[in-house]
């Protein structure tokens, strides 16, 4: 038996995580120097990625490592592991600077893990962006095998991860990582899980984030969910929430007709929607782990369209309750409804500004849909958006900087980001049948749906577009992405 | 089935007769000669209805055909199809608007809803709130015609509910309409 000390931590103590100490080393997050060091160069990346939106994160330090730049035409497929393939990881744009870091196979004593743990982790930092995947090769290196890392470093990975998994006599998994930072030669990061079978995808994507943290100060969203609408069937649609890399996807609701706009609620565990099963669009919140369910806003006309605020209390909807469709809020149990906005033309998709303080809505006041924002106390409305004649969809970014929407240039419907300071505005993809995109909770990727060979799929994106990852659900036509709010 | 006491009685009265001429095949000859039963005095046929007479009915017969199920009747037409990103009723469109309300207008117990629907290009919540504009335009026709609000509800599909499949223009210009659908 591995004798390895533990100390409970309180933000993963619900998952049975523990920190494992290094050997020989002090623990890590007693030695902030060598964090800074990792770090600096990590968020020199962040911060050479966020160029285009002029959003500097650190002053840009004179670096001890020399980055390596990815090679033009990397495209990088990884398979996946388990024998349903909901996920297909491809990366088809570049980004120009990323960590190299190698993610070793991790050791397994007899039987296969349900789950690959290490191809999880790997996936999960190649979709962010911000990584490099150094191949480690096939051989397994247990979390407490000793390290060259002349050799790591040599192979050109700058961390190392190692980890063990290893099968408990009530049938949980012992998940054990170690994350080595291979130029220093020190452990930055060494932690064990307790892990149900079911649970062992959920605890790579929190190794991922360990990682990811570790690496860049940022937290990571492995972990967080998603939601979206897949229509299986002429007659047949489905509300489905999944992990963040798209797998472990459970359908929360089945319809015969049709079901948009999943919004979720600021605490993660309900969400609000339009469904269309009593005959017309209205809004309804649902308990994700209960199942319960109610019409929150079902006036007449039509309902659509909610948005949480940030404190979860209230929502923003639009109703034609009293001609066409205008922005009202209410409580988020449907009491108190008042109009926001008034103009005789169509304002809808309202979305909260961060701070809660205001509203980014839609409306063709000025002739096409264009993006507008006012206070949420009332009052005038003030234009965002001035390039193109159709920009719609719009959702705040979690730093509140950012705006991301839709565009439609020459026909095609693409994510666009907006920096909000500047007006600078970038387009993220290169497709042209985009719709509903949404920030991840750390602001660093989009989650959007899009169209290939006339079928919905689900695909995310660095808020830079510098590089994009297409994710494929369950067979049907996927749309109404929506990505969840980190998970307390 | 309820029987009255009166045709209670005759039905009984007729069964008994029915079973005599059931044993109308023994010889009387070599019988002795059986008394020959009056059976008028017990069947009243004066004052209750002949047991076997049979009502003839027409399902059909005394109902009009519901006029907005007459393929026949101008009403039957409940379609209005617009333009690419309008929501303009146009001239073509004016006589079926001018009949519905006409209809409406004389049958003010009518409800009707009116739902909007969009082809399948742009966003999904933007794309239903034209689609509810649209409705709007032709309830705004209505109102004009002399139709009461509370007759009229308008909602939207958006592009849920193409009628016409595919991306080619000819399901676009299928799906871009607003159906009025009488409840």
């Amino acid at each position: 038996m591995r004798s390895i000390p533990t100390a409970a931590r309180g933000n993963d103590a619900t998952l049975g995580a523990t920190v494992i100490r290094p050997r020989g080393d002090a623990l890590t997050r007693d030695n902030p120097d060598q964090l800074r060091d990792v770090q600096r160069v990590a968020l020199s990346i962040l911060n050479s990625m966020s160029k285009l939106i002029s959003r500097p994160i650190v002053k840009p330090v004179l670096m001890r490592r020399v980055l390596c730049a990815m090679p033009a035409a990397l495209v990088l497929g990884l398979v996946p592991s388990a024998s349903v393939a909901q996920l297909q990881v491809q990366i088809t744009g570049v980004g120009s600077q990323q960590f190299p870091i190698s993610i070793a196979s991790f050791a397994r004593d007899g039987q296969a893990p349900p789950a690959e743990i290490d191809s999880i982790i790997r996936a999960d930092l190649a979709r962010s962006g911000l990584f490099r995947i150094v191949d480690a090769g096939t051989q397994p290196l247990a979390e407490n095998a000793s390290v060259n890392f002349g050799e790591w470093k040599g192979r050109g990975a700058d961390a190392l991860v190692v980890g063990s998994v290893a099968r408990l006599a009530d049938g949980r998994f012992d998940v054990r990582y170690r994350l080595h930072d291979t130029v220093k030669q020190t452990q930055l990061d060494g932690l064990s899980y307790v892990s149900t079978a079911a649970d062992l995808r959920l605890t790579a994507h929190r190794i991922a984030d360990r990682i990811y943290e570790k690496i860049t100060g940022e937290r990571g969203v492995f972990a967080t969910r998603i939601a979206y609408v897949v229509q299986t069937s002429p007659k047949s649609w489905e509300l489905h929430i999944a992990d963040a890399d798209g797998f472990n996807s459970q359908a929360a609701l089945r319809s015969r007709e049709p079901i948009i706009s999943p919004a979720w609620a600021p605490d993660g565990t309900r969400l609000a929607y339009v469904s269309f099963e009593s005959g017309k669009p209205v809004v309804y919140v649902h308990s994700v782990t209960t199942g319960e369910r109610r019409a929150v806003a079902n006036f007449r006309g039509s309902n659509s369209a909610p948005a949480w605020s940030p404190d979860g209390r209230s929502l923003a909807v639009t109703l034609t309750r009293e001609g066409n469709s205008q922005v009202f809020l209410m409580n988020a149990d449907g009491s108190n409804v008042r109009r926001l906005t008034t103009s005789s033309g169509i304002d809808t998709e309202p979305a909260f500004s961060t701070d809660g303080g205001s509203i980014y809505f839609t409306s063709d006041r000025g002739g096409g849909p264009q993006i507008y924002r006012m206070p949420v106390s009332g009052g005038a409305a003030q234009r965002v958006t001035f390039n193109g004649d159709y920009n719609i969809s719009a959702r705040v970014s979690p730093d509140g900087k950012q705006l991301a929407y839709i565009g439609r240039r020459g026909g095609r419907l693409q994510v666009y980001v907006l920096d909000l300071a500047s007006g600078q505005e970038v387009a993220v993809t290169d497709t042209t049948s985009d719709e509903s995109p949404s920030f991840a909770p750390n602001g660093r990727l989009l989650l959007y749906a899009t169209e290939v060979k006339g079928r919905g799929i689900l695909a995310s994106a660095s808020t830079d577009g510098r590089v994009r990852t297409r994710l494929s659900g369950p067979s049907g036509d996927i749309r109404e992405s929506t990505w969840g709010p980190f998970i307390k | 089935m309820r029987l009255n006491h009166l045709s209670r009685g005759a039905l009984l009265t007729a069964s008994v007769v029915f079973a005599l001429v059931g044993c109308s095949s023994v010889n009387l000859d070599e019988q002795p000669a059986a008394p020959i039963v009056d059976s008028s005095a017990t069947t009243d046929t004066k004052t209750g209805p002949d047991p076997r007479a049979v009502a003839s009915v027409d399902a059909q017969a005394g109902r009009t055909l519901d006029p907005l199920n007459d393929p026949n009747n101008p009403l039957s037409k409940r379609s209005i199809f617009f333009d690419f990103d309008s929501f303009v009723v146009k001239s073509e469109y004016q006589p079926i608007v001018q009949t519905h309300g006409s209809y409406l207008g004389t049958n003010k117990q009518r409800r009707v809803t009116i739902e909007g629907h969009t082809d399948e290009r742009g966003g999904r919540e933007y794309n239903l709130a034209l689609g509810q504009k649209r409705a709007e335009a032709v309830k705004q026709r209505l109102l004009l015609l002399g139709v009461v609000d509370s007759q009229v509800e308008t909602v939207s599909f958006g592009e849920e509910k193409p009628r016409g499949t595919g991306s080619s223009e000819d399901a676009w210009a299928q799906n871009r309409r607003a159906d009025l659908n009488y409840r």
